[in-house]
Parts: C-alpha cells; structure tokens; sequence
C-alpha cells in the first residue's frame, strides 16, 4: 500500500513537471509577449522592462531560472498585476475557488447519486422521464448561459419579494456561496445522474442481487448496501477528475457573480499572456489534479477491496 | 435500456423510502457544510457589502470596479480603472473640474511661458499622514516616473519636461531632469522645447506627486496595499482585499474641506460581465451601470435615469503603410475609402448605443479654438461614391501593375464586436470592389505583436486620449511615433505635427490640426469607424458623478446623495 502510493507520488511529480515544462515553452513560442501594451514603448524603456523581468536572457536559461524558483516554491511576480506575486494571488484567490468548487463538487455527487438511484428505481416511469430530461438540458446548457439566466431569476425574484432574499452577486457570506455553486456543479450532477443510472440498472440485473434476494435479505439492505454501494464505484472514479474539473472551471460563474475565485486569473492570465501568473496557475491547478486523482484511486481502494490487491 | 427489468413494487417502495431517508441526511450534511465553509470563507476577509446602492444613513454609494486595478504607483499606473482610483485619491498640480476644466489643485496658482512653467503649490495641502505635499513630492515623483530603473511605460509623457528623454534613455543623470523645487511651495520647470499644452499634461497620473521618504520605506511595494500608499485627494483608500473589494473614505486633511460630500464609496464588487453589473444594479446593490444595446428597451420601459457620454476612443481601420504592401499605393486606399459608409456600419451593423459614426481621427468632443475642433475644421469626409472608387481601383492596378488583388489580410480582435466589424468589411469590398479580404482574428497581446511587426494589411485599431488636447491624437501618424504601427511617412504631416507641438498661438494650432485632419482623409491614411460612445443608467438619488474622455471616469469627488 505504502509502496504504492509512494509510486504514485512520484509519477505524479513527473508528470507535473511535464506539464511545467510544456506549458513554459508552449507560452514562451506564441507570437507577442506581456511587455507588449496598447502604448508602444521606446527600444530603451523596453529594454529596461526585459531586464527587470529577466526576458532578455535566452529561452532555455529563464526555464532553468524559473524551474529552480518553482523548486523553492517562488512563482514570480505578475506582469498585469504588477505589484502581486503569483504566490499571493494563489494563496487568496484559491480558496474562494476551492470552497466554491467543494460546495459544487458535494452538490454534483450527492446529486447525481441520489437523482441516479431515483431514475434507476423508477426505470421508464414518471420521475424517470422528467429527470431524465432535465439531465439533457443540465449537459448541453452552457454553464455561462446557465448562471446568467439564473442571475436573472435571483433578480426577479428578489424584485416580486421586495427584499433581497439571496444576493446576485459577491462574495462572503454562506448565501452568496449557495446559488453560483449550484450552477457550477449542474453540469457534472447531470452527469454523475447518468453514469449513476446506467451503472445501477447493470447491478440490478447482476447474480449477486438475484442472490441477496433469495436468500432473503431486507429490501433496505440490499438496496443500501448491494445496489448502492456497488454502483457508487464509477461515480466515485469521475469525482476526482470532476473536482479538479469544477475548481479550475469557475471562470465563468467568478465573473458573472463577481467572485474573486482563482479562475479569472487562470483565464485572463493567457489573454494577457501574463508569463508568471500562466505558469503559477497552471503549475498548481496540475498539482491539484494530479492530487486529486491520486486521492481517488487510494479511495477506489478502500471501497472496492478488489483494486488493492492489483 | 432495452431490456425492462421486472420489479416487486414493495421493493421499489421500500427501497425509496431508504432513498428519501439518505437525501435528507444529504440536505443536511450540506447545511452542515456551508456552515463551515461560510466560516472558513470569513477567515479569506473578502465580504462583498450586502448594503443598497445608495446608503443615506452611513452617505456611502456603492459601486464596481471592472478590474482590480493594475497599478496604483503613480510613475508606472497606465490603465484606466487604475486612473479612476488614482483619481479619488491622490491630487497633482491640477485636475479637471466637473465640467471638465482645469481647475487648481495643489497647485494655487500657475503660469506656463514659452520655455517653461511655474507653480505656486497652496500651503494647506497635506498627505494623510499630516506631513505637508511640498514642491519637492513632485520632483521625487517626475523623476521616479522617468528613472530607467522604474522602465515606466508612460515616461514618455515627461519627455515635455528639459533632459527628460535622454534621462530615459539613461543618457543623462537624473539630477538633470528641468525641474527644481525653489522653496516647499514653487515649483519651476523648463521645458525640452515650446510648448503651449504643459497645463494639460500635469493633469495626468504620472505627474502626480510621490514623496520619497514613504516611496522608499515600502522597498518597492509603493500602491501595492492600502497601507503602502500615501494620499492627498479627496478620498482615502481605508481597506483593499485584492480581486474583491475596495473601499473609500473620506480625507479629513484634504485642503478642500467642501469638495468631497460623500462619506464613504464601497468598490464592492470586481466584475467586467456587463449582464452581471445590469443585475446588481435592478437588485438596488450598485449605483450605475452600463447598458448594452439589448437592454435600451427595457430601460426605457422601467424609466430608469439613461445617460450617454463618449468615452474619448476612436476607432478605426489602419493600413500597412509598409513598402510592398498593396495598402502602400494611395489609390488603393482611396478605393477602400470610398467603399465604405460609416454610418451604415453604426446605425444598421453593429447598432451599439451611444455610437457615433467616424469621419476623423479628431473625436467631436475635443475643443478648438472657441468651441469645438470638429466644429472649427469640419471633417468634409468623402460620401460612399462606389463608382469613384471603382476607378481608383484600376488606377490601382494600373500602377502596381496587376490585373487581381491577392486577398488582404484584416487584422481583428477577438470580441464579438470586432467580428462583426470585420465581417461587414470583407462583404462590403467584395461585394463593391471585388476584393478577397482574409480576417486573420487575434487574441489582444498577438493583435499588437503583428502590428508591431507589420504582419498586416489592415487593423482595427483604436485610440484613446492620454490628455484634453488634440495633440494627444494629432501626433499618432508622425514618423517618429512609435504608435504609427502602420508606419505612414508623410513629411508634410510631420511638419504640421511640429507645428502643432510647439506653437504658442491657439489659432495656429487648431488650423495645424485641421490640416493634419485633411492629410488624414485625402491620403486615406486610416478609414475611421465610429467614436466610442457609453450608455449608462444611475441611481436616482446619486447625483453629481462625472463621466469623462480624459482624467478620472467615473468620478465620485463631486457626488452626493439626494434624499
């Protein structure tokens, strides 16, 4: 067990580097650079600029200068946001992120399994039809067109009322979270709601059930402890890639209720090909995926004991 | 699912009734969680004010930002919401008044001669440590912004001031620089060459005042915190929480004890999704915003306060005028020119609010003489004439000594409206002149670096004024200007630019920008698109914030609440 987690850890470094490595020289090759403004500026003011950041020493030097600062856990300071290091706006803005993010990713999985097990129990029935369909809309909507329409509806609804009943925008207080994290883990629950579903009709069908049953254990127990749990397996594999998925995608629901998550400057970051922010975020939402998967496999084990024995 | 699985309903009964049981400890667990997670996102500090947009009881507004902002170090800040905040905050020698005049501020009185300026600094003007804002705190600040070290991108805006240039360029020492601080409270300059429009420029941010004891206890942090900047204007910044919020209170040492009415204004949100700011404001959670076209209606119906102002920008297509680009022959150019209809782009294309169509690189709101530039020296932009253009095209071919075009490359951004924009050219000049155009659509950074690098044949390209003289447009297409990123070269031009520059009389200014207005459009040097124009809704009960081209926009100094 030990041995191979400490496996795992170690691809995971490598392939975190990898990704350091790809993106640094991938960003460093797109035409343009962070020193390009809308005022153009004269050869020596420019040129003042490249010192101070470094740019005018050869390519394969700044990675060798940046690898090591990464190594020491420095990031750099921002080109657009010139008086912050990359490490600040990492360390204030991932958590917003992250409580977003986990708040969504607990949406998204208690959702799709409950909404999963629902529709599989209700097979071809009423529940099933309507949720079904609502899983359709929940996976083709865009989540942009999704969180502003339901921006919309916070403002009507506060509008009949005459008080606002949840905010419909900003950030700080458990209502402000409520709304936005709904909409960003929509995606995934109808998602999960699928996989949930087809992977509890598969179980229903199985021998073990038929088994359970002869041999006439309670309804209850079958359900909680055969059905569900077995089904449970491929959900819980998704969830890892899920939450790294939901964490680094909420630059669209930061933006249109102006929360001061980490995503807006994962994505501004490449417009403005703002070099040290591109790679500090990058850098570190890798980790956090790499991480997280690493974290679903060990707990694939733990609830599958089969997986362990590999 | 094909195959129907046969069920005992006291199975599917029994087993929901479980499924019900689980979904409430689910609804709770999830209570349970934000709870948590509502403390744990107190301990990050960023709450957004749940207060109304207009709070009479505490006199506060509260509004957005678009961004967080920049750079807030005077020398270095280049951005626009970082010169909105600047705006509130910190007071050079003058600024402009709501009516968009120059009006005193540290400065109590000037004058500005051929060769140089004076400034009599007032004795009551003071930092919001206490400390007086004294001759010496512009020095410092002039000369920060012109250090090579500091690598500022806007020290060209000194370069009016003797040595400046060549102490940016590290020629000279920085003691050399024009300027001297002949007591706490008068300032002297000399200028590099005559110069009729200094007044004007010591309005902008990087003239303003940094006094070097505070600059250099920050260890170069100085505007990166609340706390690492110093303050003379009107308001104070009393907390940042970056990316979040930014709040302002009121400066009890500002000289001007009437100006400031406000309180306090709450910065609480940072957003630059226009739908979301549009939503904030009809909760009654911010005191303006900016309407798009699909929201005139609406507003209109609800009665909102709707006001328009241009925001300063012009816009418009540049050509390569680089040798071997076909967009270098005149007639070609001509052809474009008259192929194109402006005002169709405006009022039947793009159909923003607020837009006006272009006829010149001189935006309307620019004064002249008396009144208006535009007014003074009409633009006379040619009509679409399709047959007129048909036959500079051949005249064209005819020079170059081609019978076909090959296809033009249209430099374009990547927002929707700079689609669209490029899409009615390439129909309208296949469709009038039969020319193939390739839009080759850029992210910003990529847009700049092929122009730059003269990758092109035409751009959209804008402009926006750095301070309220025509000259802050006039000089774009100079030779020597480094924004003449299609790098015409006209020596009549340049010599009216020279003109312009250093003229001390007002009439010969103005005739020298008409004639570089007629140059612009008898040489079809750019083909203008339309003048940026910002519809906008207020609070009823906010009155006094002023929107403007040049300086701090929006302004709140003036504001206050009506009850």
């Amino acid at each position: 067990m030990w041995q191979y987690t400490l496996k795992r850890l170690i691809q995971g470094v490598i392939t975190v580097w990898f990704i350091a490595t790809a993106t640094f020289f991938a960003m460093h090759n797109v035409p343009g650079d962070p020193l390009i403004n809308d005022r153009s500026v004269t050869e020596d003011i420019r040129a003042n600029l490249e010192e101070k950041y470094g740019l005018n020493k050869p390519i394969v030097d700044q990675y060798f200068i940046y690898m090591g600062n990464i190594l020491r856990g420095d990031f750099g300071i921002s080109f657009t946001q010139e008086n912050r290091l990359v490490n600040d706006i990492i360390r204030e803005h991932f958590p917003v992120s992250a409580i977003l993010g986990i708040l969504a990713v607990v949406f998204a999985g208690l959702g799709g399994v409950l909404w999963g097990a629902l529709t599989a129990l209700y097979r071809n029935r009423l529940p099933d039809v309507v949720i079904m369909f609502l899983v359709i809309l929940g996976i083709s909507v865009p989540s942009f067109v999704v969180a502003a329409l339901a921006q919309l509806a916070l403002v009507n609804v506060n509008d009949v009322l005459g008080f606002s009943l949840l905010p419909v925008a900003g950030w700080g207080t458990i209502w402000h979270m409520l709304v936005p994290s709904m909409v960003l883990g929509l995606g995934t629950m109808a998602y999960l709601t699928r996989l949930m579903r087809s992977s509890m009709l598969e179980i229903v069908n199985s021998d073990f059930i038929r088994t359970a049953k002869a041999k006439g254990l309670p309804p209850t127990k079958i359900f909680t402890s055969h059905q569900l749990r077995n089904a449970i397996l491929p959900v819980i594999t998704v969830l890892g890639p899920s939450i790294a998925a939901i964490t680094t995608g909420g630059f669209v629901v930061e933006l249109v209720f102006a929360i001061p998550g980490l995503g807006r400057y994962f994505v501004q970051a490449v417009q403005q090909l703002d070099y040290t922010v591109i790679m500090g975020t990058t850098v570190f939402y890798g980790a956090f995926l790499v991480f997280m998967v690493i974290v679903v496999d060990l707990l694939y084990g733990w609830i599958d004991p089969r997986v362990r024995l590999e | 699912m094909s195959e129907v699985v046969p069920s005992e309903d006291s199975f599917t009964s029994a087993a929901g009734k479980q499924l019900l049981i689980f979904a409430a400890l689910a609804f709770g667990g999830i209570a349970l969680l934000m709870l948590g997670l509502s403390w744990a996102s107190s301990l990050t500090g960023s709450a957004s004010g749940g207060n109304n947009a207009v709070d009479v009881a505490s006199n506060t507004i509260t509004v957005f930002l678009r961004e967080e902002p920049p750079q807030l170090n005077s020398s270095l800040s280049t951005d626009q919401v970082s010169g909105s905040v600047l705006g509130h905050v910190i007071e050079g020698l003058l600024r402009y008044d709501e009516n968009n005049r120059l009006a005193p501020a540290v400065a109590e009185r000037w004058e500005v001669r051929e060769n140089g300026a004076t400034f009599w600094l007032r004795e009551d003007a003071r930092w919001s440590d206490g400390e007086p804002v004294t001759a010496h705190d512009f020095v410092f600040g002039w000369k920060t912004g012109l250090d090579p070290a500091n690598a500022s991108e806007y020290a060209f805006i000194l370069y009016a001031i003797k040595n400046g240039e060549a102490i940016n360029k590290g020629e000279m020492p920085l003691e050399s620089l024009g300027v001297r601080a002949i007591d706490d409270h008068t300032l002297e300059v000399e200028f590099e060459r005559p110069l009729a429009y200094f007044d004007k420029l010591v309005a902008f941010s990087t003239y303003a005042p940094i006094r070097e004891d505070f600059y250099r206890a920050t260890q170069g942090a100085y505007g990166a915190d609340a706390d690492k900047l110093l303050y003379n204007g009107p308001f104070v910044i009393s907390s940042w929480v970056h990316g979040a919020s930014l709040k302002m209170d009121r400066n009890p040492l500002y000289w001007d004890k009437d100006r400031a009415k406000l309180d306090a204004i709450d910065f609480a949100y940072i957003t630059s999704d226009a739908n979301a700011t549009l939503n904030l404001f009809k909760d009654n959670k911010i005191a303006y915003a900016s309407l798009q076209s699909e929201n005139l209606n609406n507003a209109m119906e609800l009665r909102w306060q709707i006001d328009r102002f241009m925001d300063g920008s012009v816009f418009y297509i540049e050509f390569n005028h680089r040798e071997g680009r076909p967009t270098a022959n005149h007639h070609l150019r001509k052809a474009l020119q008259l192929a194109t209809d402006s005002a169709e782009l405006v009022y039947k294309v793009t159909k923003l609010p607020g837009y006006l169509p272009g006829e010149s690189l001189f935006p309307v709101w620019l004064k002249g003489v008396d009144g208006f530039l535009r007014e003074e020296y009409p633009a006379n932009y040619p009509a679409m004439d399709v047959e007129k253009a048909r036959w500079h095209l051949a005249k064209a071919k005819e020079e170059l000594g081609i019978d076909e075009f090959p296809p033009l490359v249209l430099l374009s951004g990547d927002n929707p409206i700079s689609s669209i924009q490029s899409e009615y050219y390439q129909q309208v000049f296949k469709k009038h002149l039969g020319l193939d155009i390739k839009i080759d659509k850029q992210i910003f950074k990529q847009r700049l670096a092929k122009m730059l690098s003269g990758d092109f044949d035409m751009v959209l390209a804008g402009w926006g004024p750095d301070y309220d003289d025509p000259l802050t447009f006039g000089d774009l297409f100079a030779s020597w200007n480094l924004n003449n990123r299609g790098q015409y070269r006209n020596p009549e031009l340049d010599k009216w630019v020279r003109v312009a520059q250093n003229e001390q009389d007002v009439q010969a200014r103005m005739d020298a920008f008409g004639e570089i207005q007629r140059i612009l459009i008898d040489d079809a040097v750019i083909l203008p698109n339309y003048e940026r124009g910002v519809t906008y809704v207020t609070h009823p009960q906010l009155k006094g914030m002023v929107r403007r081209a040049v300086g701090a926009d929006p302004d709140f100094t003036n504001a206050w609440i009506e009850e």
